[in-house]
């Protein structure tokens, strides 16, 4: 209220990674990926649906991890923008017959036009400012989602079904199997751009404007250009998740795309470890997995051991699964020495 | 006219609830700089204390000092236990522990209490207030009590001590510590007075609302978006903007054809994003430089 301008030096939101531990390291991502390729064959159809919606929860959280430990900013709106890529596909694929690999694209492409347009007002805001202006976004979502002009091709507040793929080719594959395959291969196509994203000029110039908006402006990176491409960015991968969601769920609805969906992605990024991209899936897990187990210690009171297992998580390993990582990188290095 | 007049009046009375809960958000965000996705829980679970404290036989004003003194008590004892060890932590871990305490409170009330609707009784009686069909006097003991609790605090902090301990603490910590202020101390202080600023304002809301775990959810978002709105660095602001989105949120649904009852959330929060594009930190929030 007083004309006197306080002058405060603040803590950046989010811890910076070094570019190097942004990832595994060559030997360990050979061997994940080898157990993401072997263990399907070996499973149930409900486990590997299981391990599909632990790549396309783990590829939105990714999208989140780049806007906030990329560029700094924080984002509860990412439901809104994994409901946005969920209808168009379910859209295109059930109104106008358009193959689903055809699809993903689109809905990336207007997820990130979405999210680069929204970033052009978010920009003046920042910190707690943006997180009101991205909950409102997502809190408004399925209301528009039902929108009355919109359910001819919507299908209002009943959503709209959408028909599993075949296996192409002839291929002697279970839906679910041929499904888990495509999500891998587009999850890592996403993953190996997000990488080498991040170790770009833009990255750079994202982890400038994370680090220290002002001096990164005074170096000459253009702040607005690179805060609204990170909202871009992010949005269209997670357009993506929601496309690949709608696939492997066979059903849109309104209300699958509410705050709660924002909120397991923020969970899931901070028990990832923020600015570490594998911990993406680890956080996936987190919230796809914890809740059950949650469930199974005590119904009742399920919520109640979410909660306490989430404050044991960021007590103990405040830069979640990351730490996890460097704890277990330094053991291994000491038993090598010894 | 009339019906702006009803409009108006109507938003004024729904705008009390979100200006209460608004000031509990100012609260401890001048306090610790977070927003507290918790309160709302916290002042849920206090409303279930005044409740049983009713069942189990004590009147109506002897439950609402004890229920103040609980939530005041609960409060520091949830920053001295589960959010001081945070007070390094980045942002985003103190917003996970506040998600984790709002899915902890939730789920206890429910388990105590059951998810049954309950009937909560009103000081105030619900007949018309002043011979108006749309105010009722439980409408008017809420504002009432609003106007009250924000005077209350004015004095507090303009004329107390611990109050210009509290104020020097929030702005300027280590020139507070260095004069002997013990601003540890004056963070869980603040994490009281809210808890219980956010107990009177669920003890409020429960009559109008119905008493049940999740009955905090809307008025909490409405919360934030009102302090937001007036600035959250400043207690008038917040009952201020907390007025406004009650009366702004009351006339986009009788006035803009097609928002009805199922836009009216969206709209008030475009309203919000809009004010804020236009002046950042709220409109009588306080404009922070930052240092490089």
């Amino acid at each position: 209220m007083s004309a006197v301008e306080d002058v405060v030096t603040e803590a950046p939101a989010v811890e910076a990674v070094p570019k190097r531990a942004m990832t595994l390291g060559t030997g360990t991502s050979v061997v994940v990926l080898l157990l993401l390729l072997v263990v399907p064959v070996f499973a149930k159809n409900f486990v590997i649906f299981q391990l599909t919606q632990l790549l396309y929860l783990g590829l939105a959280v990714l999208a989140l991890n780049i806007l906030t430990g990329g560029s700094g900013q924080f984002s509860l709106g990412q439901s809104a923008f994994y409901g946005i890529g969920a209808y168009i596909t379910a859209v295109m694929m059930e109104q106008f017959n358009v193959p689903y690999f055809l699809c993903l694209p689109v809905a990336g492409v207007l997820c990130f036009g979405v999210g680069f347009l929204f970033g052009q007002p978010a920009l003046r805001l920042s910190g707690v400012y943006l997180a009101l202006a991205t909950f409102a976004l997502a809190t408004a979502m399925p209301q528009l989602l039902k929108l009355n002009f919109l359910e001819p091709w919507t299908g209002g507040v009943q959503g709209l079904v959408v028909t599993k793929p075949d296996a192409p080719f002839g291929l002697k594959m279970s839906q679910d199997m041929w499904l888990y395959y495509f999500t891998l291969v587009v999850v890592l196509a996403i993953y190996i751009f997000s990488v080498n994203l991040l170790r770009s000029r833009s990255g750079r110039a994202f982890m400038a404007i994370r680090d220290n908006e002002i001096a990164a402006s005074a170096m000459g990176v253009n702040v607005a250009l690179y805060k609204t491409l990170a909202f871009g960015v992010s949005a269209g991968i997670t357009g993506v998740a929601g496309g690949l969601s709608a696939i492997a769920v066979q059903f849109v609805a309104p209300d699958s795309f509410t705050i709660t969906l924002s909120i397991q992605l923020f969970l899931g990024m901070v028990v990832g470890g923020v600015g570490w991209l594998p911990g993406s899936i680890v956080g996936a897990a987190f919230i796809i997995f914890v809740p059950n187990i949650a469930e199974g210690i005590s119904k009742g009171l399920s919520g109640a051991v979410f909660g306490v297992l989430l404050f044991l998580v960021i007590y103990l390993v405040p830069h979640g699964a990351r730490q996890v990582a460097i704890l277990g990188q330094q053991f291994a290095g000491r038993l090598r020495r010894n | 006219m009339e019906l702006f007049t009803n409009q108006v009046l109507a938003g004024i009375a729904t705008g009390a609830i979100y200006a209460c809960m608004a000031l509990a958000v100012v609260m401890i965000y001048q306090a610790i700089d977070h927003l507290n996705f918790a309160q709302g829980e916290m002042a849920m679970f206090s409303t279930f204390v005044s409740w049983q404290l009713m069942q189990w036989g004590v009147p109506y004003w002897g439950a609402f000092v004890i229920t103040l003194a609980f939530a005041f008590v609960g409060g520091i004892v949830i920053e001295r236990v589960l959010f001081k060890p945070l007070a390094k932590a980045p942002i985003l871990t103190n917003v996970a522990g506040f998600i984790a305490l709002f899915s902890i409170i939730n789920s206890s009330a429910g388990l105590i209490w059951d998810f049954t609707i309950k009937q909560y009784p009103t000081p105030f009686g619900s007949s018309p207030f002043l011979g108006s069909q749309l105010i009722s006097t439980h409408q008017a003991g809420m504002i009432g009590v609003t106007v009250l609790l924000l005077i209350g605090l004015f004095f507090f902090f303009q004329y107390t001590r611990i109050g210009l301990a509290m104020r020097a603490a929030a702005s300027l910590p280590e020139s507070a510590r260095l004069v002997g202020i013990n601003t540890s101390w004056m963070i869980a202080l603040g994490w009281g007075m809210a808890s219980a600023i956010g107990a009177i304002a669920g003890m409020l809301i429960a009559p109008v609302v119905f008493l049940e775990p999740n009955m905090m959810g809307g008025v909490l978002l409405y919360g934030f978006a009102a302090a937001v709105l007036g600035g959250l660095t400043s207690p008038f602001g917040a009952v201020v903007g907390g007025f406004l989105v009650g009366i702004f949120e009351n006339l986009a649904g009788t006035y803009i054809p097609g928002v009805g009852n199922e836009l009216k959330l969206p709209i008030a929060l475009a309203l919000i994003i809009s004010v804020l594009v236009v002046k950042p930190a709220g409109l009588f929030g306080r404009h922070i430089v930052k240092r490089v």
